[in-house]
Parts: C-alpha cells; structure tokens; sequence
C-alpha cells in the first residue's frame, strides 16, 4: 500500500474554501487539470454514493464514487473506480482543518492506492503533486496563501 | 456541560523539530511562559506513557496530569489532569502535529474538553484557550526562534530539590477568626525521613482554635499555621524513607501544627497510607478524630456492653464517631446536642438518647434516667464543670477532652474523692507517638469506616482560603459533623 500525504494552507476560513470544494461534482470549476465531470444517474452530487465521471486536460475519464462527505469535519472520502492511472484500491480523503490564530485553514489531501512497484515514484509524484499539490496552488491563487 | 476547547496554528519550522520539543512531556517548564517548574514524578522518564509530570505554575497553582497516548507516528499526544489547584475537571487534552508538506511547516493542533463548576465556564474556557494554548503557541514560536531547542538540556534543573510554594493559612496575631489570614509560604525539599505532601484536604479541629486564640503559645509561636491533619498525595520523599512513594494517597497526623497549607514537608512516622476506599475529604474528616476515638473508647473510657457512656457535643466530628463507635462496643450512649437538628444526627450515628440543651443542663436528666454516667467525654469545659460532676456515677470517669466553653478552673482533689472519681487530660498524640501505633490506629479507623461500624460524619467544606470563616463556623456551634479545608 502507497500512501501520498499534500497539505496546505490556505489564507480563507474553512468554510469559505470548504463551499468552493464540498461539491464533488465540482471539480472543473476549481481544480486546473479536470476539464469537466458529471453526476452519473442523476444522483445529487452530495448524495453518498454517488459517482462522479470526469476528464482530465489530457483527456484521460476518470470515474470515483463519495465514500464520505462530512459538512461537519470540511472532509470528503472517495474511491476511484475506473481510472488510467494504473492504481488498485485508492482511496483518498480531502480534508480542511481551521487554523484558529487567524482567518485560514489547514487543507489535507492523501490517498492510499496499490500499483506496480515500478510506477510507485511517478504515481507518488503526479498524484501529490499533480494532482494534490496542484489543487492546492489553484486555491491558494483564488483566495491566498503562502 | 462540558468546555471543548479547540486551538491551531501554523509553526515556521519542520515537524520534526517542533515534535522534539512536544514530545517531551517534561519540557513545558523550558518554553511555555506560565510552567514555573515541571518534573515527571517517580524518576520515570517523559516519554513513558502513563508518567505523571507535575507542574507549579507561576501563578503559584499545581497541577498533575497523566500521559495517556504518546505517537510518534502520529505526532499526537493525550494527556489527562489527575489533580489540580485550578477547578478543570475530567480534562483531557491532545496535542496533535501534523506536517505542512507544502513549505515544510507544521500544524499544530490542540484541544480538550473538561467539566468546570457552575458558573466558572467561561472563565477557566477563556484560560484554557488564551492562557494556555494560545500563549503556548507563542512561546514556542519564540523558543524556537532564539534556539532554545538547540541549547541541549544544560539548562535543565532538579525540581526535587527545590522548595514548592504553598499557600497557608496563617496567624500573625492571637485572637478571633479573622486572625486567620492567607498567606503563601514555601515547603522544603524533604530531608531524609521525610515526605513532602501535596494537601487536597485538612482536617480542621477544635484544638485548631485554642492555637488560634493563643492559649498554647509554646506550642504555635508566631507567625504560626494551625492544624494537625491533613490528607493529599506524596510528592517526593527524602532519603530512607520505606513504604512511601511519590504519587501515593496519605493521610498523616502530627504534634506540631502547621497543616493548614497545600504543600508540606513532614516527619515519614507521621504519615499512613490511605485505602482506595477512603476519599481525601474523609480521611481529614475522621483520621485524628477516629483515633481520638479510639483512645478515648478503648484505652482511657474502656467501654464495653452496659457502659453508661455521656458524649458532650455529640453531633460535633469527634462526638458522631465516639457515639457510633461506643455503640457498636454496646455501650448505653448518651449524648448532649444544642439543637432538635443535632439531636436527630447524633441519633442517626448512634446516640440512642440524645439531650437537646443549649445551656449545658443535663445532670438531672442523667441521674435520674440512667442513674449517673461511667464515663464522660468532655469537649465543653469549665461551662460543664458542675454538671459534670453531679451527672458522673460512683466510680465514673470524667474525660476532659477540650474546653470550647472556656478554661477549665482547677479541679480540687477533695471533690473527686466524693464519687471515687477519675479525671484525664488526654492529649491525643501521647497515644500516638510511634508509626506502628498510629498505623494500628488508623487501620482500626479506616476497617471500622469499611464495615459500617463508623459512618463518615456529615463534612462541611470550605477552601483553605477561607479557613477564618471554618473556624468562625466552628466557633458558633452551628455546626454538624466535621470541618474540612479544601487546598
């Protein structure tokens, strides 16, 4: 099992940056490298159970299903179900913790995943950084951060 | 309710640096500007879970918390407070690092809950959140910003050997209540044979105001601190002591006073160990006066089946006790109480026949039901002195325990003589002067408490901070039971 671990911070309370990532449908309008994701079924996007099936900017689909969505404690919990990534069992888990001592927040975003021990640093590194560390960036561009 | 307190922040140095430093259950008294002093008790190390540091405060409050969780793959930390001067209670806290990958900084986070008394949420929240946490935030920021972290540990001290601040009551000037007055003062290091005590209770008893008052000046010079008893947990022992721990539950009583205070320093052969059954409040409340029970019933009164046993003030703590003790040994137990409210105490702890008189009149009642009293315990004094004479039967012995009503005048000779009468002047630690004697005494107390031959008295409480009013309490005869200063 893989782990990747990205955290941030984020100059925005968490409930700000939490109401611009909470909808898992939502990724387009926030992430740099999702060019547009749907809702399959018709479900709602903050049904648990729900699946979303989106494109990256290079155009690979992407299906994940919300295993977890906690207003309470600003975290989503979800798995990839069809993905060329090449990962088995992934599992990930995005997450905001208020920072107290001023208006900003603690983001986590990590994932536990198998793949072929050959692609493990490239994976560790698209995924953290890509992904993860890239999401970050974009946040901290719309509402600060260092 | 229950306080949750949550507070985070961000700290400019990598989690691993600042995990070296809250790792270290010890370390507070290095960095965080309210620690006066920390030590982990018991020469247990400060990553041991389970240790128990002790902090002093700058502020002068103590205060003892447990490790509970220690991760060094979580870099969290829970801990939770076992004792306190400051009123937290079922606090637990956890510290939790977390890794800011993006920068190399840390987070921190720290948080707890905890019950406080009505009315002082808000405050003890607000002192959690800013005093502690928040100003904790700060300082270590700053700690690691001088370097403080990379000193190495020469900066370090001994705790044990230094003096911990206590606060007392003191008295600067004989006379009333109000003589009693806060003070702060320091207890010693213990030397060898002897143990240093944090107090939680102190038994307050009469004998507490006649030093007060001035009337054993030899025995209290001032400035003096009053009381003879007290109950808390070992903080640290000196060399050759046995049979005592830092963190073990005692009580202790003693000849010389001085124990209306949060710290102090005593003689080992003072001290006794407490059952778990016994609770600190009850054990100031009844270790002296069970044992002056004891003394009073088993070597001076010799009671058994059929004694005609009169017990003055019977609904005070040491009256309740004799008179459930006594009849327990069969004794015909006959009591005198101020008020129908005392009456139906002393009753309830086995005084079958209590005399409700405020004026001290009970011979007549005595002579004539009874036919005269074998033995009289006596806590009055010279208001009681007649009466006492004509309420004892032929060969009775009359107790002279203390004399709340005022000196006792000279007895003559010529009058004892009338009755074959005994008289005693007891003084409760000639009966106690060994460890083995008052260990056998204090475990006939505590066995007696566990199989309901005793009941803990009635306990009034009051902070040792107003100890002036306990003994203005005490002083009016208003009271029930016992008297206990909480430290």
């Amino acid at each position: 099992m893989i782990r990747v671990y990205t955290s941030s911070v984020i100059d925005a309370s968490a409930d700000t940056v939490w109401s611009r990532i909470r909808d898992f449908n939502g990724l387009p309008q926030w992430h740099p490298g999702i060019a547009d994701s749907r809702i399959e079924n018709g479900d709602s996007s903050d049904r648990v159970g729900c699946i979303r099936h989106f494109h990256t900017r290079d155009g690979g689909m992407i299906r994940e299903r919300l295993l977890a969505l906690s207003d309470y404690d600003y975290s989503c919990v979800y798995e990839i179900l069809e993905s060329p990534m090449g990962v088995e069992n992934y599992v990930a888990t995005l997450k905001l913790t208020p920072v107290t001592d001023g208006a900003r927040c603690f983001a986590e975003w990590s994932a536990e995943f198998d793949c072929a021990e050959a692609r493990e640093r490239e994976l560790v590194e698209t995924i953290g950084q890509g992904v993860f560390q890239g999401g970050f960036d974009a946040l901290k561009r719309q509402f600060g951060g260092r | 309710m229950l306080q949750h307190v949550v507070r985070s922040t961000v700290i400019d140095a990598p989690i691993a640096r600042v995990w070296a430093v809250l790792r270290d259950f010890n370390s507070h008294d290095q960095w965080h500007d309210v620690v006066a002093e920390s030590r982990i008790e018991g020469d247990e190390r400060g990553d041991q879970v389970g240790c128990v540091r002790s902090f002093t405060l700058k502020d002068g409050h103590r205060i003892r918390e447990q490790l509970l969780t220690l991760s060094d793959t979580d870099y969290k930390s829970t801990y939770c407070i076992v004792e306190a001067t400051v009123p937290l209670q079922r606090y637990v806290a956890t510290v939790t690092l977390k890794p800011v990958t993006d920068g190399d900084r840390t987070f921190w986070h720290w948080e707890s809950t905890f019950a406080t008394p009505p009315g002082q949420e808000r405050e003890l929240h607000r002192m959690v959140a800013e005093g502690v946490y928040e100003a904790g935030f700060e300082n270590l920021r700053r700690y690691l910003r001088d370097g403080g972290d990379r000193r190495g540990a020469s900066g370090t001290t001994m705790p044990t050997a230094l003096p911990l601040a206590s606060r007392c009551a003191v008295v600067h000037r004989y006379g009333g209540p109000e003589m009693l007055q806060p003070g702060e003062g320091k207890a010693p290091a213990p030397a060898a044979a002897e143990v240093r005590i944090r107090q939680r209770a102190i038994g307050v008893n009469y004998f507490d105001v006649y030093l007060r008052k001035g009337w054993i000046p030899a025995m209290m010079p001032l400035p003096g601190v009053p009381g003879m008893e007290a109950a808390g947990t070992v903080i640290d022992v000196g060399a050759g002591v046995s049979g005592l721990l830092a963190g073990d539950r005692v009580a202790y009583l003693g000849p010389q006073p001085g124990a209306y205070c949060s710290v102090r320093t005593v003689p080992a052969a003072w001290v006794v160990r407490l059952p778990a059954a016994v609770e600190d409040d009850v054990a100031a409340a009844t270790l002296l006066k069970g044992i002056t029970a004891d003394v009073l019933l088993r070597d001076l009164g010799h009671v058994g089946p059929g004694t005609r046993l009169l017990v003055h003030a019977a609904a005070g703590g040491v009256g309740l006790l004799v008179s459930a003790w006594a009849r327990r040994l069969g004794a015909t137990v006959i009591g005198t109480v101020s008020s129908a409210e005392k009456a139906r105490v002393a009753r309830e702890h086995g005084c079958e026949f209590p005399i409700v008189t405020a004026e001290h009149r009970f011979a007549e009642t005595v002579q004539s039901r009874f036919g005269g009293a074998d033995v009289v315990i006596d806590g009055i004094g010279d208001a009681a002195r007649d009466e006492n004479f004509v309420a004892l039967a032929r060969r009775g012995h009359w107790i002279s325990l203390g004399q709340a009503s005022g000196a006792l005048q000279p007895i003559s000779a010529d009058r004892l003589v009338e009755k074959s009468i005994t008289f005693s002047r007891p003084v409760v630690f000639d009966y106690a002067t060994t460890p083995a004697e008052i260990g056998l005494r204090a475990a006939r107390v505590w066995a007696a408490l566990a199989d309901g031959t005793l009941q803990a008295p009635p306990i009034e409480r009051h902070a040792l901070g107003a100890a002036d009013e306990a003994h203005r309490r005490l002083e009016s005869r208003r009271t029930i039971g016992a008297l206990v200063l909480i430290a």
